[in-house]
């Protein structure tokens, strides 16, 4: 049986998801011999490739890059996994949703500004009024919530995944867990 | 008072209404009254005396059909005036007891000829104001004689002999209600008048509580004989001004002729009413919600059970009707419950009043049998849908109604069958939509106004309803998908099931019928960014998510 | 005398049990280990039947009754964890998790929040309904104590143990629908209403929206327990 591929995606959030699944150690082992990680913010791999089998996406949709990120992502992916509470309910990333964009940009380029102070136009994507969860823009298969799920729940949860066995995700973690 | 004493008042405003040769009755109700009928009034009793014709201009209550207001009715002629003018005047009173005026004429046979008046019936004929025209078309003569000749057994078996049901919405049969709270134990007992009306579109009780005072106080006195209580309370909205100063006219009036008080009739039944102001809560019109308020709380409502039957106002045996029920309970006295049992449908009796208000030609009061059929209300009494527009559904029920299209319109008028159509009687108000209307949005528009006058205090509600509007308005504006559509009718059905008063439960009516029959609009929206009325703005872009400028 | 003695029995979730007349559903249950899940009921306050969590189906009826206010009756067969109920409980918490700013992983009462916990036993993943994102402000002016409205799910527990307990009545609720808002006195800030300061409010809050300004991070256990020994001693007196 060939391996299956995996891609770990990092969009708003920050990168505890990430660091969480590598808090596997060993197990990362046991999952390698099963999975090939094809792409991720920790491998070298630049564009998403055209088919991958499971996607674990990590942080909100926040910006325009973002929500054109997801909707490849899906559309090139048979199971979509969305990791921890910032891709499930938005979690940190859309605290600013209250209030606005504009008065966080603000506070951060403007306010806090020592030199230079200037709202970046150039480079950086722009960003959405409302950050949201992933599952609004596409169709999500499993949920992981957590922040950040813990290395045991992303075990568990991956071999039930990969073997096709059972999976009671309430009882591994939940919101903020 | 007495028998005798009533009597003696009727025969006296017979008498001096027999000193003149014509009367002419001037619709004040505050359709016609908005459009100048108080200026008529005056300029009509100024032509009278210049004229030197002996004329009678009396002030009365709403007619019923609104759209053709002002209204002035001649009598003996019976010759219905409409859109008149001050400046009209002069020559209604020349035509007296010759020919009428042909350019103000109105001829309103159909929308008549279908109609029977029960609570209506002296709509157009009394001055509100004025107790003794009350008791001169029979006033008050219910009242003294289940005094004076009845048990309140009696009077209990007489309305539940009739089979009238609650007119509020619910349904309920009101002579069981009365019973429950008649068998109730305990000394202090209250009679409660839900005066609360608050659908859009709907303005019966509004009518009867400005049109015809009295008939409304009877009917508690009556109520409060029945059950055995002292003290009653009529919950009138602040928004209906004109209705308080109305009824506080007639409890004054009444108590002056010792209608109300103490030793009644020489009897020894006691009773009083006194007026307490709703705040302009929605939810108050529900009966717990409303007890809350009348005993000075947030206007909130409690699970049932208990009932108010058994734990009312400060937890004591309370009965409440709406003002179109007791506004039912003098003529079922007086003319015996098989007459009234013999109006109306199988499982539903008697008349019902409904406000016509929309896209339809004779907007206003009307009331009906029950069992005759929507089409007849619509098209008949109605006139039907005005300026070559078609006719798509008529909402009933007001905000927790739903729509019914024209394929159910030879369905006959009852509680059952409205419930079995998705809709509900309610309080009896009645929009009819054309082809101008988008069913979307008009669902939207209920669903904002269950949104709004939600109390909190349950979560189906507060949140369901508002999440509800988010999901509409996204399909409205054209960003919403199947998925949220699916979840909107997920939602309907916890509301529906979970909320705690009939507020939240019925609140998703307008989405689910307009959902069962006109799906197809739903769909159009989502797919083809179209809205076939045209009411609908489609957003520009297409993300749901607007990137920041 | 006889109403003490009258026994009802009945069955729930297809177990036999008896019960005085006169108690709840939810009595009855927890006397016999049967979970219903509640959220504005907490034992020692008089309830109000809000949250919607504790319906429950009875035979022969299609009406769901709130099993904190609905006595039982003789006969009676209940259903507490029917696919039915579980769908309705699941869409419930999803109303209350869109509808404020329930950030768990940055609240205070992140591994204590009955609404936390609830969501987890019910199985809720994720919501799917959008969220509301209102703004919301947080009640920081008194010494003690903190209120933060992004995380008030407007149970009135509050309210109620400050007016049937503590007898202070300075929290009620102002405003309607999903704009409803708990408010000190006459919505004035909390430092400066009547508050006697005896954190009750506090201990019966299910979720962080009330805190102690003493606790740190996300360790504030609350202890809602004391209320039904407290009306026990009161009642002893």
């Amino acid at each position: 049986m060939s391996k299956l591929k995996l891609a770990t995606v990092w969009l708003d959030g920050c990168s505890g998801c990430h660091m969480s699944f590598l808090d596997m150690d060993e197990r990362l082992l046991e999952l390698a011999e099963v999975v090939d990680v094809v792409y991720s913010p920790i491998v070298d791999t630049k564009e998403f490739p055209d088919e991958v089998d499971i996607a674990l996406v990590e942080g909100a949709v926040a910006s325009v890059d973002d929500e054109k990120k997801i909707k490849k992502i899906r559309d090139h992916s048979k199971m979509l996994i969305a990791m921890g509470d910032c891709a499930i309910t938005g979690n940190v990333p859309a605290m600013r949703n209250p209030i606005g964009p504009e008065a966080i940009l603000d506070r951060a380029y403007i306010q806090n500004a020592s030199a230079q102070a200037q709202i970046p136009c150039v480079v950086v994507p722009k960003l959405l009024k409302v950050v949201r969860p992933i599952h609004e823009f596409v169709k999500v298969d499993v949920f992981l919530p957590g922040c950040p799920p813990s290395a045991d729940t992303f075990h568990t949860a991956l071999t039930a995944l990969v073997n096709g066995g059972p999976l009671d995700i309430s009882a591994l973690t939940r919101f903020g867990a | 008072m007495t028998i005798e004493e009533l009597e003696q008042i009727a025969k006296n405003v017979q008498q001096e209404n027999a000193k003149y040769d014509f009367e002419v009755n001037v619709c004040m109700d505050l359709a016609c009254a908005s459009q100048g009928a108080g200026a008529l009034k005056d300029a009509l009793e100024k032509a009278a005396e210049a004229a030197g014709k002996k004329v009678l201009v009396r002030r009365t209550g709403c007619m019923g059909p609104c759209s053709h207001g002002p209204l002035v009715r001649v009598d003996p002629e019976a010759t219905l005036y409409h859109h008149v003018k001050a400046e009209n005047a002069p020559s209604i009173v020349y035509g007296l007891g010759g020919s009428p005026v042909p350019e103000l004429q109105c001829d309103l046979n159909d929308h008549f000829d279908k109609q029977v008046r029960v609570v209506l019936e002296n709509a157009g004929l009394i001055d509100p104001e004025k107790v003794d025209d009350y008791i001169a078309h029979d006033g008050y003569k219910a009242l003294l004689t289940v005094l004076t000749e009845m048990t309140p057994n009696g009077v209990v078996h007489r309305i539940t002999e009739s089979g009238l049901r609650g007119r509020g919405g619910g349904g309920y049969p009101t002579g069981l209600k009365w019973g429950t709270v008649a068998k109730a134990k305990g000394d202090v007992k209250y009679v409660v008048c839900n005066g609360d009306e608050g659908d859009p579109g709907a303005f019966m009780d509004r009518s009867v509580m400005e049109g015809d005072p009295h008939r409304v106080i009877e009917g508690m006195a009556i109520a409060a004989y029945a059950v055995g209580a002292s003290k009653g309370f009529i919950y009138v909205r602040a928004e209906y001004p004109v209705a308080v100063s109305r009824l506080t006219t007639a409890l004054r009036e009444a108590r002056r002729h010792g209608l109300l008080g103490n030793n009644i009739c020489n009897t020894p039944f006691n009773f009083d009413v006194e007026i307490r102001l709703g705040a302009g809560a929605f939810v108050c019109g529900e009966e717990t919600a409303l007890i809350a308020s009348i005993e000075g709380k947030r206007g909130t409502p409690k699970p049932r059970p208990p009932y108010p039957a058994s734990s009312g106002l400060w937890g004591k045996p309370t009965l409440i009707n709406n003002v179109e029920t007791y506004a039912n309970i003098a003529p079922i006295v007086r003319n015996g419950g098989k007459w009234f049992h013999d109006m109306g449908s199988e499982r539903s009796k008697g008349t019902k009043v409904f406000a016509l208000t929309g896209k339809i030609a004779n907007t206003g009061l009307v009331e009906v049998p029950m069992g005759i059929k929507l089409r007849e209300i619509i098209e008949d009494i109605g006139g039907g849908v005005p300026g070559g527009h078609k006719f798509k559904a008529v909402q009933t029920g007001g905000p927790s109604g739903g729509c019914i299209p024209e394929e159910m319109l030879d369905v006959g008028v009852s509680y059952d069958a409205l419930v079995k159509m998705g809709s509900i009687m309610g309080s009896g108000g009645m929009i009819v939509m054309d082809d101008t209307s988008c069913m979307v949005n008009v669902a939207r528009f209920f669903i904002e106004f269950c949104m709004t006058e939600s109390c909190g205090k349950c979560i189906p509600c507060r949140a369901g309803t508002a999440q509800m509007f988010t999901l509409l308005t996204r399909i409205c504006n054209g960003t919403g998908t199947i998925d949220d559509l699916a979840l909107l009718e997920d939602l309907c059905v916890t509301v529906k099931e979970t909320s705690l008063c009939g507020l939240g439960q019925t609140a998703p009516n307008p989405v689910l019928s307009t959902l069962k029959y006109f799906r197809n609009e739903y769909i159009e929206h989502i797919l083809d960014k179209h809205c076939r009325a045209g009411v609908c703005q489609m957003a520009a872009v297409e993300s749901k998510n607007e990137v920041m400028a | 005398m006889s109403q003490e003695t009258d026994v009802k029995t009945l069955v729930i979730d297809e177990q036999e049990v008896s019960a005085r007349a006169g108690q709840t559903i939810l009595e009855v249950a927890r006397e016999n280990d049967i979970n219903i899940p509640t959220l504005c009921h907490l034992e020692g306050l008089g309830d109000v039947g809000a949250c919607r969590l504790c319906l429950v189906e009875i035979k022969g009826s299609n009406k769901l009754l709130p099993a904190c206010v609905a006595t039982v009756q003789e006969g009676m067969e209940v259903s507490t964890n029917t696919e039915r109920l579980q769908k309705h409980r699941r869409t419930i918490l999803e109303l209350l998790f869109a509808e404020r700013n329930h950030v768990c992983s940055v609240c205070v009462s992140n591994g204590h929040c009955e609404l936390q916990t609830l969501g987890q036993e019910q199985g809720l993943t994720h919501v799917r309904l959008p969220y509301r994102n209102p703004d919301l402000f947080v009640d920081a002016s008194h010494e003690r104590f903190t209120l933060d409205h992004n995380r008030c799910i407007l149970c009135t527990r509050c309210v109620r143990v400050c007016s049937e307990i503590e007898g202070a009545h300075i929290w009620d609720v102002m405003g309607r629908g999903t704009n409803s808002l708990i408010i000190s006195d006459l919505h004035q800030e909390w430092g400066t209403s009547a508050c006697t300061r005896c954190g009750k409010c506090v201990q019966v809050c299910p979720t962080g929206a009330l805190f102690d300004k003493s606790k740190i991070g996300s360790d504030h256990p609350k202890y809602p327990e004391f209320l039904p020994y407290l009306n026990l001693m009161r009642e002893a007196q």
